[in-house]
């Protein structure tokens, strides 16, 4: 089921995405308390939305494996080509 | 503290309350769980409506979250909404209604249907999970919380399609489909956010609206949007998950499912009006959509004609009728910068196609539930196996006529009102449009002749002698759907003027969406 593979890579590429948007460069940590005042903050809005995306790929991740363990118990192969009951 | 103040969120927390409340339990008394999904549902419905009539009366709704007042929009100090928040408009209920009604029907018509299958904890917990999902797509006025109760929605759905996985192989195969397909499209959906997010710090729809400037890189990002939302809309050439989903989910599933993917098609109308509206080149982007509903009309239409299971026959038609939607709210976006032609028949188009929303999520509804109700009394969805259903079952068939009459545009029914909106507009915008789509409603019609034929007509079948009606509460869900289908037939006007105009009208005009969250700036 390299479709699943695929999937996680995606995720992957869009989480990078994500989290270099709020880079800045030679900036600390976003921690307020005993934060040297003036030095520059990376963003911390887009970790957030990484770390709530990352829990959803666990999800959809896990999802995504146990259907295909379901498939594989009913049709002995993971090979998509085979996998084809539903056509027309 | 003013409860009413609240609706907006208690209409999503309270499913979801439920949800986790459920497996719970379960363990205590399996029946109570279904119970229980219904009163969360119903409660749900009621707030529903209650917040309709607060937002047709007084104007669209905001609800703030973490806020010290769940309107307070901006915080001191601040030009740009920073919070999460729910804003609620007369589309957004519009689309809601559509999902209370049809996800209370739905657990209500589960309680016998699902009855002999084990793990229903599960199946009303996901269920809640799904209405919750499709609720927060349409109620939530920040892009990123967009995609995440895109995600919920097609996580719960996609394990209610594969639900009887642990049996069948079909089923599986078609959650898998549908796995990949609803994965890859909010992972897009999660770039175009980070593009946005890029160029303009933002995350608030309304916000987002005020200050885009339709850059290259804003090109993209709705380049990217419209084909995914289109995707999950069901919408040719990106159809190929839809008959598989729709035929092997169980039938009330399907229901909500077509309630589901309608949140995507409302989230791409919500993306080109109140996200770009005029500043996008709209006659192009109009044609595309256009284009998207006139191959989903005709392609849905003719698979459909060939198909011998009902219930794929049955989506095929959802892609089909799909298409009408699609292109009457794509005439309406082709024609947006063009006041004169908008006025004259844009907006006709549009509230055509909005109405064609919530008809075609009745009817369809109603035609998915008559097949689950052959389905849970023969054992089969193979149409050349089923005959003579007509003398043992007369609710249910009473029920397919009048889905079928609908679906197909006949009057009084509730598929003619919008049918006739979009063939009259779409007729002054080109012609040829128009034609092509009577000739799929005519179509759709022999389709529906042929289903009617072979399931019901005919002599009784001696393998079908012991075949009686349908519990009770099956044919009480079927009967909701059949007298709201009536009724919005019966009476187009009042629907027309009091529920889809304002929709059709929270959309065109941007400023309204935007004014609620940053007060006329």
């Amino acid at each position: 089921m390299l479709f699943a593979i695929g999937v996680v890579l995606i995720e992957n590429g869009v989480n990078l995405f994500l989290i270099t948007l709020g880079y800045r460069k030679g900036a600390i940590a976003p921690i307020y308390t005993q934060a040297p005042s003036g030095q520059a903050m990376v963003l911390p809005t887009p970790q957030a939305l990484t770390l709530t995306s990352i829990v959803i790929g666990i999800a959809t991740t896990a999802l995504i494996l146990s259907v295909a363990m379901m498939i594989y118990k009913h049709y002995g192969t993971l090979d998509t080509d085979q996998v084809r009951r539903l056509r027309g | 503290m003013n409860l009413s103040n609240h609706i907006p969120i208690l209409i999503v927390a309270i499913p979801l309350l439920a949800a986790f409340l459920v497996p719970l339990i379960g363990r205590i008394n399996k029946k109570a769980t279904g119970i229980l999904t219904t009163l969360a549902l119903s409660v749900s419905l009621i707030l529903t409506i209650a917040l309709a009539v607060k937002i047709l009366t007084v104007g669209p709704q905001v609800y703030v979250f973490g806020a010290t007042s769940p309107s307070l929009t901006l915080p001191s100090g601040l030009k740009f909404p920073i919070r999460i928040m729910f804003q609620i408009d007369a589309m957004g209920i519009f689309m809601g209604l559509i999902t209370a009604v049809v996800s209370f029907v739905g657990a209500v018509y589960s309680l016998i249907f699902m009855k002999q299958h084990s793990g229903l904890d599960k199946y009303y917990s996901l269920l809640l999970l799904l209405t919750v999902g499709v609720f927060g797509m349409e109620f939530t006025g920040d892009i990123f919380n967009f995609f995440v109760f895109l995600e919920i929605a097609s996580i719960a759905s996609v394990a209610l399609i594969s639900f009887r996985g642990i049996d069948l192989g079909e089923p599986a195969e078609a959650g898998f489909k549908y796995m990949v397909v609803s994965s890859i499209s909010a992972l897009v959906v999660l770039f175009a956010v980070g593009i946005f997010y890029g160029q303009y710090d933002l995350l608030n729809f309304a916000a987002l609206a005020n200050v885009i400037k339709y850059s290259q890189l804003d090109k993209i990002a709705l380049g990217i949007l419209v084909p995914v939302l289109a995707m999950k809309a069901g919408a040719v050439p990106m159809h190929m998950w839809t008959p598989d989903a729709y035929s092997e989910a169980p039938a009330p599933i399907s229901m909500i499912l077509v309630a589901a993917s309608q949140a995507s098609l409302y989230a791409l109308f919500r993306v080109t009006f109140s996200l770009y509206n005029i500043t996008l080149n709209t006659l192009a982007v109009g044609w595309i959509i256009i284009i998207f509903g006139l191959l989903s009309m005709f392609i849905g239409v003719t698979m459909a004609i060939i198909q011998k299971d009902i219930k794929r026959l049955m989506a095929y038609h959802a892609i089909s009728q799909t298409g009408y939607m699609f292109l009457g709210v794509g005439v309406g976006l082709a024609v947006l910068a063009n006041p004169v032609a908008l006025k004259q028949y844009g907006i006709t188009a549009m509230e055509g196609g909005i109405f064609h929303i919530m008809n075609h999520a009745m009817y369809k509804g109603l035609l998915f539930l008559t097949a689950g109700a052959l389905f849970f009394k023969t054992g089969t969805k193979d149409l050349n196996k089923m005959g003579g259903l007509a003398h043992s079952m007369k609710y249910t068939t009473i029920f397919f006529i009048i889905g079928a009459a609908a679906i197909a545009g006949l009057p009084p029914f509730n598929g003619f009102a919008s049918k006739l909106l979009i063939y009259e507009s779409v007729y002054r915008f080109n012609p040829l449009l128009s034609i092509i789509a009577m000739l799929v409603s005519i179509l759709t019609l022999a389709s529906f002749v042929k289903v009617f034929h072979s399931a019901f007509l005919g002599p009784k079948l001696p393998q079908f002698k012991e075949v009686k009606e349908v519990p009770r509460s099956m044919v009480f869900a079927m009967a909701v759907l059949s007298c709201i289908i009536i009724f919005f037939g019966l009476f187009p006007d009042l629907i027309v003027k009091n529920l889809v105009h304002p929709a059709v009208m929270s959309l065109i005009e941007q400023f309204k969406y935007t004014g609620t969250v940053l007060g006329g700036m």
